[in-house]
């Protein structure tokens, strides 16, 4: 009986694509991955190649308080009242799968505080296989894994690795060093993911994020369309 | 009323945060002063007996309809830490989101509106409880039972301490958890009469430093 | 048993005397609670309670009243420690502060430590009814037990009100009889001293004291409203008055 009035006071349901004033949010995407696969590399590079044309923002959610929420900030990619922390309990999963509400807070804030913004992003703490984002939380998710932690990984599947809107493999220029065929794990990647996108990419050289960020562009089109 | 809806609100998963908080636990690990399921019983029992009780009497006191303002500001004077006021709000404004999506209603949303920053989590727990047409009592006992089962959870994951111990203590402290539950919505009701004044105003010095000192540090895996 | 216990009651009224210093027209009170008027220090009057006697003891009804009027200050502190002790009475003693301050006056409640003494059953309520502009410093000490003796029983409630409004409202139960986990890790874990300093400033909705951290053991903590809490736990009274007046010193 109290359906009738959805847009009173912080949103109630989280996928909400509007805010309470009735704009339409910023587009959340969610990069997960297991650990020391580049995530947090990869957030900082998005965000050097985005910001001078996005207004965007980044919550982290690391296993430790503010480790990867520090590095963005030594690395100066955003200014800090762009850059949000979310405590996980030892849980990163649990906050953006199963309790999603601390990340909800942090994303609301950011566009309260800083807003408007085009874009956020959502990094999970490092994590296992099966770690996935809440469609409540984002509304695309990043997976991310890299070459030298195994180039069976693929071929493993799991639901990041099969699910997530766009594959990261990373650090392709270590695969001479750590043994990795590369082809072997673009060809079970395209096996696992029914269509859905791979990227394989170095951050050390060649075209380094853009192919995620034109993916990102690709993402924020449909969504302000 | 349902009885089942108290079982959904008291489930350690419904989503409304408490995962990430460990009550405590993790400032009183790191001191030394929980280093078995020995310490954690003793501080359980502590921390029912003074934050859990008073969480159990606000709580109730809002189902039994006191102005959640008053019983606001009543959590406030009983909350002398500004580390563990602000984790109370952000629990309170996490929980009223899952609370909206589970049981919409006008006072929720009142709740909502009138605390943008969020309102102290036991006073947002009996007005979900309200909501979902639970008595002052269930409620009570909710406040309670998360008061003792966070930092049991937390310090399994602390300590890896064995769950099975963990839960032993759980059950041990079921008995007390009763009376408490008794006692806070006997406070609750003298409140309705008498003002949210009227509320226990038990205190554990050392949750309440515990949460100062922890708020402090650069590095830690809960938020309060 | 038919003992009754001790009443008693002492009152102190503080008034500005319209030369800038502060008169006493009011210092009631006899016994165990006796206050004196002594040596003053600029422009305030200082005050000493006195116990000419020791408690109180099972069954004792102690009540202490302050008010200081608008403009006026006023400074209490106590010659020794109040020691409770187990009476001849049956039940609980009791003892209850009421202090009241007015618009643009100042109170400093500085009275030396409580100890609870083994065996005793003592209830303390502390009421402190602050208006608005004015200023007060309140410290309580509890010792719990004498040098290597358990603790009685001891129950103390501190209110503080600014302006109408409870900017705190904290209870200490502890000893025997009391609930249970009280000398755990969530309460006192073992610590024999505990303190709360209270100080209330109108500068402080200005401007909030930040809080911050003593050691692991003491905090000073910005209330919801325009004061201040420093709480502490510590081994012995020494340590504890050491880290409370260390403080209050950072209050400036």
């Amino acid at each position: 009986m109290h359906l009738d009035h959805p847009h009173h006071g912080p949103a109630a349901v989280s996928a909400d694509a509007h805010r309470p004033d009735g704009s339409r949010r910023a587009l959340r995407i969610g990069l997960g991955g297991p650990v020391g696969s580049g995530k947090t590399a990869t957030v900082a590079a998005l965000c050097r190649a985005l910001r001078d044309e996005l207004s965007l923002a980044v919550v982290t959610n690391d296993i430790y308080t503010r480790e990867d929420a520090e590095f963005l900030l030594r690395e100066a990619v955003l200014p800090p009242e762009r850059i949000a922390a979310v405590e996980t309990g030892a849980c990163p999963h649990t906050a953006i799968r199963d309790d999603i509400s601390a990340n909800l807070e942090a994303v609301e804030d950011l566009e309260d505080t800083v807003g408007p913004l085009d874009l956020i992003l959502v990094e999970s703490g490092g994590d296992n296989l099966t770690a996935t984002f809440s469609k409540g939380l984002v509304d695309a998710q990043v997976f991310v894994i890299d070459v030298a932690g195994g180039d069976d990984i693929p071929r493993k599947g799991g639901p990041g690795v099969t699910t997530a809107d766009l594959l990261v493999v990373n650090k392709t220029d270590l695969a001479p060093y750590v043994g990795s065929d590369l082809a072997r794990m673009a060809a079970d990647a395209k096996a696992q993911r029914a269509g859905l996108p791979v990227v394989l990419q170095s951050l050390r050289g060649g075209t380094g994020v853009a192919d995620v960020a034109a993916w990102v562009r690709e993402r924020l089109a449909a969504w302000t369309a | 009323m349902s009885r089942a809806a108290l079982l959904v609100l008291a489930d350690g998963r419904f989503p409304a945060g408490g995962h990430a908080h460990s009550g405590g636990a993790e400032a009183a690990v790191k001191a030394g002063r929980i280093t078995s399921a020995a310490g954690l019983e003793d501080f359980c029992r502590g921390r029912l007996h003074t934050a859990g009780l008073v969480a159990g009497a606000l709580a109730a006191a809002a189902v039994l309809g006191v102005p959640p303002g008053d019983l606001d500001a009543a959590a406030d004077a009983r909350t002398p830490s500004p580390a563990l006021r602000g984790a109370a709000r952000r629990l309170g404004r996490q929980l009223v989101r899952a609370a909206r999506a589970s049981w919409p209603s006008a006072e929720l949303d009142a709740l909502a509106r009138d605390f943008p920053k969020g309102a102290h989590h036991p006073v947002v727990l009996g007005v979900t409880a309200r909501a979902a047409g639970l008595a002052p009592v269930d409620a009570a006992y909710c406040a309670l039972y998360e008061s003792v089962s966070g930092p049991a959870t937390a310090t399994v994951r602390l300590l890896s301490l064995d769950p099975f111990e963990a839960t032993g203590v759980l059950a041990r402290l079921a008995p007390e958890l009763d009376r408490a539950a008794d006692t806070a919505v006997e406070a609750a009701r003298w409140a309705l009469d008498e003002g949210a004044g009227a509320l226990p105003a038990a205190s554990g010095p050392l949750l309440e430093l515990g949460a100062e000192w922890h708020a402090g540090w650069p590095v830690r895996l809960f938020a309060s | 048993m038919t003992a009754a216990g001790v009443r008693a009651h002492a009152r102190i009224v503080a008034r500005a005397d319209g030369r800038g210093g502060t008169a006493l027209p009011v210092l009631d009170g006899a016994g165990p609670l006796a206050p004196r008027r002594t040596r003053a220090s600029g422009d305030g009057a200082r005050v000493m309670l006195v116990g000419a006697m020791s408690g109180p003891l099972g069954g004792d009804r102690f009540r202490v009243e302050a008010r200081v009027e608008e403009g006026a200050r006023l400074s209490v502190g106590s010659a020794a420690a109040t020691l409770a002790l187990p009476g001849q009475a049956k039940g609980e003693a009791r003892y209850a502060v009421r202090l009241d301050v007015a618009r643009g006056a100042e109170l400093h409640w500085l009275p030396e430590q409580l100890i609870s003494a083994a065996g005793s059953d003592l209830s303390v309520t502390t009421r402190a009814e602050v208006a608005a502009g004015a200023r007060l410093v309140l410290r309580e000490e509890q010792v719990l037990g004498r040098v290597g003796e358990e603790p009685g029983r001891l129950t103390s409630r501190l209110t503080v009100r600014v302006a109408g409004r409870t900017v705190l409202d904290q209870e200490l139960r502890c000893g025997p009889g009391a609930p249970g986990g009280w000398d755990g890790p969530a309460v006192l874990a073992g610590h024999r001293s505990v303190g709360q300093l209270v100080v209330v400033r109108p500068e402080f909705a200005e401007r909030p004291a930040e809080a911050r951290t003593l050691g692991e053991c003491a905090a000073l903590m910005p209330l919801a409203g325009p004061a201040v809490l420093v709480s502490a736990v510590a081994p012995d009274a020494l340590a504890l008055r050491r880290v409370l007046d260390e403080a209050l010193a950072l209050l400036g």
